[in-house]
């Protein structure tokens, strides 16, 4: 497998040039980097709320802040991965006020099943993906995801999503190398447990329901995960 | 390798982080040991499908409106002075 490609656009000098134009004053070079990472934000922004208007208030909250504090920002750690820590912070309040009743933070203590190995472990179709529509799928992605605690889903969006380097997320969320690795293997299986759902192998005419389709696969977009909980 | 073992490592497998001697014993355990092998493929079709699926991207009416709104924020937030984030 390849390496994970970062999907931030242009090389981080040119960022730098830019942060310091902005910090002498210069809107346009400001407003650049909103162009230039503002997608990112609002992708990680609505990961972590699952709630598009949310996602849109912490993209401004998240660019404003970044505005109002660049004098503070030392230019050891990228731009980037110092706005995406902003952000983060910003969608993970946004959870908490919408969730009083649910403790949301990124060191919530998640019950730990490192060394299990997955109860499901069916193959899945070749190319599951395109036995569903592009509307459908996204409503599967989405639902799966929103699934997960927060803190997982933080650090998958981040890594696998965003190809943000394993450091740069560790350094982004405030949390060791080893915690994010550990995250990220149990938020990777997660997701391939419960997409297996909808994209495992059936074999046609066995334990099949005469009102699905050939394969088996019904989606109803209201009950995606149902029983998951979390929405 | 021990199917444990295997998991322990397949993080490190997927991003391409595995020291030489791990990685073989890591693709060996796989060439022998069907479920590993469905569960190492199937992550990694995890990770591509997430990539790849550009779930919430940000569309282009309503990113011009963002960018507006912020820019005029950072302009009130200029003539107020620093005080105000």
């Amino acid at each position: 497998m390849g390496a994970i490609q970062n999907k931030v656009a242009g090389p981080v000098s040119e960022e730098l040039t830019l942060v310091q134009a902005a910090k002498r004053g210069d809107d346009s070079a400001f407003e650049e980097l909103v162009r230039r990472y503002d997608r990112n934000v609002f992708r990680i922004a609505q990961h972590i709320t699952q709630n598009r208007e949310d996602a849109e208030d912490v993209v401004q909250e998240a660019f404003l802040k970044a505005y109002g504090n660049l004098a503070q920002f030392q230019e050891q750690s990228k731009f980037y991965t110092w706005l995406v820590r902003i952000a983060v912070n910003e969608a993970l309040m946004k959870l908490r006020r919408r969730k009083p009743e649910r403790t949301v933070s990124l060191d919530e203590d998640i019950k730990t099943e490192d060394d299990s190995l997955p109860r499901e472990i069916a193959d899945w179709s070749p190319n599951p993906e395109q036995q569903y529509t592009q509307a459908e799928l996204r409503e599967i992605l989405s639902k799966t995801i929103q699934g997960l605690p927060p803190g997982f889903r933080t650090v998958f969006v981040l890594r696998d999503v965003e190809g943000l380097s394993t450091e740069e997320t560790a350094a982004a969320l405030e949390l060791s190398v080893p915690a994010v690795k550990s995250r990220l293997l149990r938020a990777r299986l997660q997701l391939r447990e419960r997409l297996g759902r909808y994209f495992q192998r059936r074999e046609i005419g066995k334990s099949g329901d005469p009102d699905k389709n050939v394969d088996g696969v019904e989606v109803k977009t209201d009950d995606v995960t149902s029983g998951d909980g979390n929405q | 390798m021990k199917c444990a073992e295997f998991l322990h490592e397949l993080t490190n497998y997927l991003d391409g982080v595995l020291d030489e001697k791990t990685k073989v014993e890591l693709e060996n355990h796989l060439s022998w040991c069907h479920n590993c092998y469905v569960v190492c493929d199937t992550t990694k079709k995890t990770i591509e499908i997430y990539r790849d699926s550009q779930l919430y991207e940000l569309p282009d009416d309503l990113r011009g409106r963002l960018r507006a709104a912020i820019m005029t924020k950072c302009q009130q937030h200029k003539k107020r002075g620093p005080q105000s984030v």
